[in-house]
Order: structure tokens, then sequence, then C-alpha cells
């Protein structure tokens, strides 16, 4: 890698790569933001139009307590795992890209 | 004023959490040195302290308390607040954690500057977090206020929030960000033993979360009231007669209760054409909260103290574990209030359901004697634990924007690092002193009402210019700044005036102050349509602001900064590239 990046012309500084790579990251984002919007609009959206199926009763709770006030929770969790994880190996391909086409 | 009927064990409990606070920021005083030490820790905070860190200062009064009142008052519907809350950090992780850490400035108002090369558009965004700021600091002194009145009683509300702000300014100008770091980190998990060890008491003695919510019947239940289960180790859910104030249990336990209706009902609408207008709250209420979130000053400024962007998003993901968890306890404290303190829903204001999570462990008290004051100590040292840390965080950022921005940037350039640092102490001072005058102002004024504000102008402000600058290459500074003050200015007013029409309603002083807006109140009952877009902006004020930033930056298409593709490189190549910018860097340089 050179020492002084703002300078060198190269294969980082081509808008190919940059559009790429955003692109990319903002295909991971934006398809982890919709199962997030899903359960988002979903629920009002399920309470709207089905309110005696959300009003049912688990352990006490009606479905749509149980949901909002509990299952939520971990499910924005996982989202956000799988992103984690998905992010860091996107970023690790393209270090390995980058290095690849400077060998050459 | 008398301290005859003052529970040693609450006064023990609280004393103790601010001893802690205090001494922590002093013994970190000393190993703080440099400027960047007091700006942003050094950037070498790990990710499990900056996670609790963030996860404390986070967690205000109004998460401690509001919560657990609003849905003992309004039911269901308040759940979407800790929901959003916690899952608003989701936005954040994914299209703005990563990029902002890599770009490497300081504060907001850098990453303004940096990134359209713009000195003025740098200045409105100090505005901006000195404004936003100021609102959040506002209903943190109320729950300041509020509690010491609650711990000793006959106290003037005043004085409450004076000794607190004075406690926190002092404390913020003598440890910088590195002591908060630690204070907050500790803050959080002292409110999580306050909020999780009481209720699991007294779900213990008084039945479990179900079984206390299914006491409440349901339309879709049928004729037949839900069967109770008998759970072993638990205790019988009992419910008290609910006094005639109370909203009714169909209207509480399902979706748009009295929170998203109340505009539509002042009106007289029909149950059929409430619906749709409910939806519309509901919708709009998630929108300001989650992008809200994503938009605080002072949470996003703790994300430079990574030391890299996938510490970073290691350190939103911990962030939504640690307040995820938390915010299941608050809405217990609400349903079992709701069986067993229904009296609360008699009174208004600080003595109202606002307090149901520092008056329902008395009750183990009166079964169990001392344990039930020691759990009352408890719950009352989260309650200081939520506004000092918060309060602390604000204060940290809108000390930093005037220090290190009006007074590094624009004042004086060629300050030494010393300089900036005696500059922190004073605007410290300074911040801490206008806050304390303001949170004195606002004691009729609603806590969530505040706090609901400040989520709003974030959301329109804010977040739009992050999202925008962050993902599109072409915005020029003029559309950003354009989309950012129209959106949170048109936030900003609508919510005002809702504001100045509830007051006009107030039966207090306040009341006479605002009677000449009496007249809108008319014009709601007119217009429930319009009442509810005032009172809940984001759904079209988000929007507005983006719509403008794509417009004016296409029309100002000349003046996109010429390096915009070296930003945007900077902003998503993955940082083992080596091409980061360090503001940090260039601003220990001489004078540019």
């Amino acid at each position: 890698m050179s020492d002084s990046p703002f300078t060198e012309p190269g294969l980082i500084h081509s808008d190919a790569f940059l559009n790429q790579l955003m692109k990319r990251q903002l295909r991971l984002s934006v398809s982890c933001a919709g199962a997030f919007i899903l359960l988002l609009v979903g629920l009002p959206l399920a309470n709207y139009l089905a309110p005696q199926f959300m009003g049912q009763r688990v352990a006490g709770f009606t479905l749509s307590w149980l949901v909002l006030g509990v299952l939520f929770f971990p499910y924005v969790w996982i989202i956000s795992k799988i992103f984690i994880n998905r992010s860091m190996a996107l970023e690790k391909q393209e270090v390995e890209n980058v290095k690849q086409q400077e060998r050459i | 004023m008398s301290f005859s009927n003052i529970d040693p064990w609450i006064l023990t409990l609280a004393g103790i959490t601010v001893i802690v606070t205090l001494l922590m920021g002093f013994r970190s005083a000393k190993s703080s040195k440099s400027a960047s030490d007091f700006f942003v820790a050094g950037r070498s905070v790990s990710v499990g302290w900056n996670a609790s860190a963030i996860s404390g200062e986070y967690l205000s009064a109004a998460s401690f308390m509001g919560i657990a009142g609003m849905v003992m008052s309004v039911g269901y519907d308040a759940l979407w607040y800790p929901v959003c809350y916690a899952c608003g950090y989701l936005f954040l992780l994914l299209f703005i954690a990563g990029p902002l850490r890599r770009f490497g400035a300081y504060t907001i108002p850098d990453f303004a500057e940096g990134r359209y090369d713009s000195p003025l558009f740098r200045k409105i965004a100090v505005c901006f977090v000195l404004f936003i700021g100021f609102f959040y600091t506002m209903p943190q002194m109320k729950g300041a206020g509020t509690t010491l009145a609650y711990i000793f009683p006959g106290l003037p509300y005043w004085v409450g929030v004076a000794v607190v702000g004075v406690v926190i300014t002092l404390n913020v100008a003598l440890g910088g960000m590195k002591g908060i770091t630690l204070v907050q980190a500790v803050q959080y998990w002292i409110k999580m033993f306050a909020i999780s060890v009481p209720i699991f008491v007294l779900m213990f003695v008084y039945g479990g979360y179900g079984k206390n919510l299914s006491l409440n019947h349901s339309a879709a239940d049928g004729a037949a009231p839900p069967a109770i289960e008998q759970t072993i180790g638990l205790g019988n859910a009992i419910r008290h007669p609910l006094p005639q104030k109370a909203p009714k249990d169909e209207a509480w336990i399902s979706p748009f209760g009295p929170l998203t209706t109340k505009a539509a009902k002042a009106a007289g609408l029909s149950a059929e054409e409430t619906r749709p207008l409910s939806l519309l709250y509901t919708f709009s209420l998630i929108v300001a909260l989650v992008c809200g979130t994503a938009g605080l000053p002072h949470i996003l400024v703790r994300f430079y103290t990574n030391p890299d962007g996938v510490a970073a998003k290691k350190t939103t993901m911990w962030v939504m574990i640690l307040i995820g968890v938390f915010y299941v306890f608050p809405p217990v404290f609400g349903v079992i209030g709701r069986n067993l303190l229904p009296e609360l829903y008699a009174a208004t204001g600080s003595k109202g359901p606002d307090k149901v999570v520092l008056e329902l462990p008395t009750l183990i008290r009166e079964k169990y004697g001392v344990l039930g004051s020691i759990l009352s100590g408890i719950t009352c040292a989260g309650a200081f634990a939520a506004f000092m840390s918060t309060f602390s965080g604000l204060l940290v950022s809108m000390t930093s924007a005037l220090a290190h921005d009006v007074y590094g940037r624009m004042l004086k350039p060629s300050a030494t690092p010393e300089e900036r640092m005696k500059m922190f102490k004073w605007c410290a001072v300074l911040v801490g002193g206008v806050s304390v005058l303001l949170g004195s102002l606002v004691e009729p004024l609603e806590i969530n009402f505040m706090v609901g504000q400040a989520f709003a102008i974030a959301a329109a402000s804010y977040f739009p210019l992050l999202f925008m600058s962050v993902w599109w290459r072409n915005m020029t500074m003029k559309g950003a700044a354009t989309g950012m003050l129209t959106g949170g200015l048109c936030a900003l007013i609508s919510a005002a005036v809702v504001n100045v029409s509830t007051l006009a309603l107030d039966k207090g002083p306040m009341g006479k102050v605002f009677s000449s807006f009496a007249g809108i109140n008319d014009f709601w009952k007119a217009h429930p349509l319009l009442r509810i877009l005032a009172e809940q902006p984001a759904i079209w004020a988000v929007p507005l602001a983006i719509l403008l930033m794509v417009i004016i930056s296409k029309a100002t298409r000349k003046t996109v900064p010429a390096d915009a593709r070296m930003k945007m490189l900077v902003l998503h190549a993955p940082e083992a590239l080596g091409l980061k910018q360090e503001y940090i860097q260039e601003q220990q340089g001489p004078a540019h």
C-alpha cells in the first residue's frame, strides 16, 4: 500500500471502485433495514386490520403486547448481529480485492 | 419545610450514587491531561466500556420514570416509546455509525464542515447542537426537581434543579469526557440494577408481567374473563378498583388507545373516523423516535471515542442489547402500578402516574418492612443516576460545541491546547448555568412531551443531514443546509404551537400567561388531522427535509465539492486501506 494515498492514482481512486463499494454497502444496509421496517410498519397495520387476532391471549399477554413489549427487542438484535457479521466480511473482501489488484 | 418524614434508606442510597459519581469524576480528572483526552477520551475507550457509557447516557429521566408512568396512564400505545428508543439504534448502525467513525471528525459540526468544506455550515450545525441539547436538558432538569421533591417533601422544585445542576457542572468541568465515560458506564449498571431488582421482587410478591396484564379485560377476550394460570413461586395478581379518571380496560390494553385518539375525541369524531387518524399518529410517532435516535448529537459524539469503525459497529450492537434489556422493565412497573396503585390516576403532574416507579416499592415496605425501604432507596438511586448521566452527557456535547467549535475554530483558531482546556471548563459552567435557569422554568410542562420534541427536531434536522451526506455524493452545502434548517424549524414550530395551546388549558399560573393562545384549541377541535400532524410532525417534516436537500442540491449542482469522490471514499472504504483523514492531527498543527 502506498504511503500517501491522497495523491497516488490507482484502483481505489477510480469512480468504478467507489460506486461498487457504496452500492454493495447500501444493498446490505437496505436489506437489513427492510426486515426492521417490515415489523415497524406491519405491527400497527396488523393491529389495525386484525384486532381480534392480535388481541388473543398468550400467557396473559395480548399477542400484540407480547410482540411489542418483549419480542421486538431480540428480533432487532438478530438483525444487527447479521448486519455486523456481513459488513465485516464485506470489508475484508474489499481489502483483499484491492491488494490483489495492486500486485498485478 | 420538615425533614421528619424522610426515609433514611432512600436518602442514603441516593446520596451514595451522587458521591460515587463525584469521586469518580475527580479521580479521573487527574488522568485526563491532554485536550484530546478531554474531548473524546483519547479515542481509546474499549467496546464494553463505551457501550455501557452510551447506554448510561441515553437512559434518561424519561426512560426511567416517564415510560412507566406513561404506560400506566395510556397503556399499549406508550410501548412504542421504549421500543423505538432502543431499536432506533439499528438505523444508526445500518446507515451512519461506521461511515461517520471512518471520517474521523470530533463532532457533527466537524463532519458538516469536513464534508462540505464550509465554515458557514459548521456554524449552522453548532446552533442545532445547542438547540436540541437545551431542549433535551429541560426534561432532565424537571426529573431532577421532581425526584428531589419526592425525597425531601416540601423542598421547592427549583432548589432540586439547582443542586443537581451545580453538582454535575462541577463534575464535567473538572473531569472532562474521560471521567464521564467511566461515570456513565457505572451509571448504566446502577440504573439496570435499580429497575430490575425491585421489579423481580414485586413480580415475586404480586404476580408476573403476563398475569397482571391478564386482569385487564379486552374485547378480543370474549365474554369470559381470561383464565389466570398459577405459576409456581409467583404470588397472586390482585387489583384494586379503578377510579373514575382511569382509562377503561379495553382502551388501555388495546392499540389506538387514549394517547392516539385524544385529538379525534376532542373533535367529537366517531370511532370509525378516529381509527385511521390513530394509525397515522402511531406511524408519525415511530418515525420521530426511530430517526430522532439516529440524530441525537450527544449520542453521536460518543462514536468518535471508538478506536475504529469495526469497534463502532460492535459498540452499537451492545448498546442495543443493553438498553433493550433495560426497556423491558419500565412497562412492567406501569402494568403492576395500574393494578395496585390506581389512586395515582386521580393526581396530576409529579404527584400522578409519573412517580409510579418510586412509589411501587413502598408497597413492599408495608408487607416486609425494611426490605421495602431498601428497594425504594434503590429505585431513587436509579432515578438520580438517570437524570445525572443524561445531563452530564448533554453538558459535555454542548460544552464541546462551544469550546471546540465556537471558541477553537471561530473566535480564536490560534488557541493553544492549554487555552482550549481552560475554555472547556468555563463553557461547562456557562452551559450548566443556562440549563439550571431553563430547567427551573419548565415545572408545568410534561417530561415526555419535552423529550418527544427534542427527538422530533433531531429527526427532521440531523438525521436527513447525516443520512444524505453519507450516501449521496452529489449533495451540496446549500442543499444540506436548506433541508436541515427547514425540517428542523418546521418540527420545532409545530411542536411549540401545540405546546402553547396545551399550556393555555393549564389551570395554574401558566394558563394565565398563555391564555391568549386558547383560541388555537378551537382550531384543533375543527381540524383534528392538523392537530395530529402538528403534535407528531416527523411524518411530514423528515420527508420534507430530504426532498428539499435533493431539489436544492440538483439546482446548485455546480457547487458539489470538487473532492466529493475523495470524501465518499474516506466515508466508505475499509479502514485497512489507510485512507482515513484525521481531523485531530490537522487541528493540532498550525492554524489554517
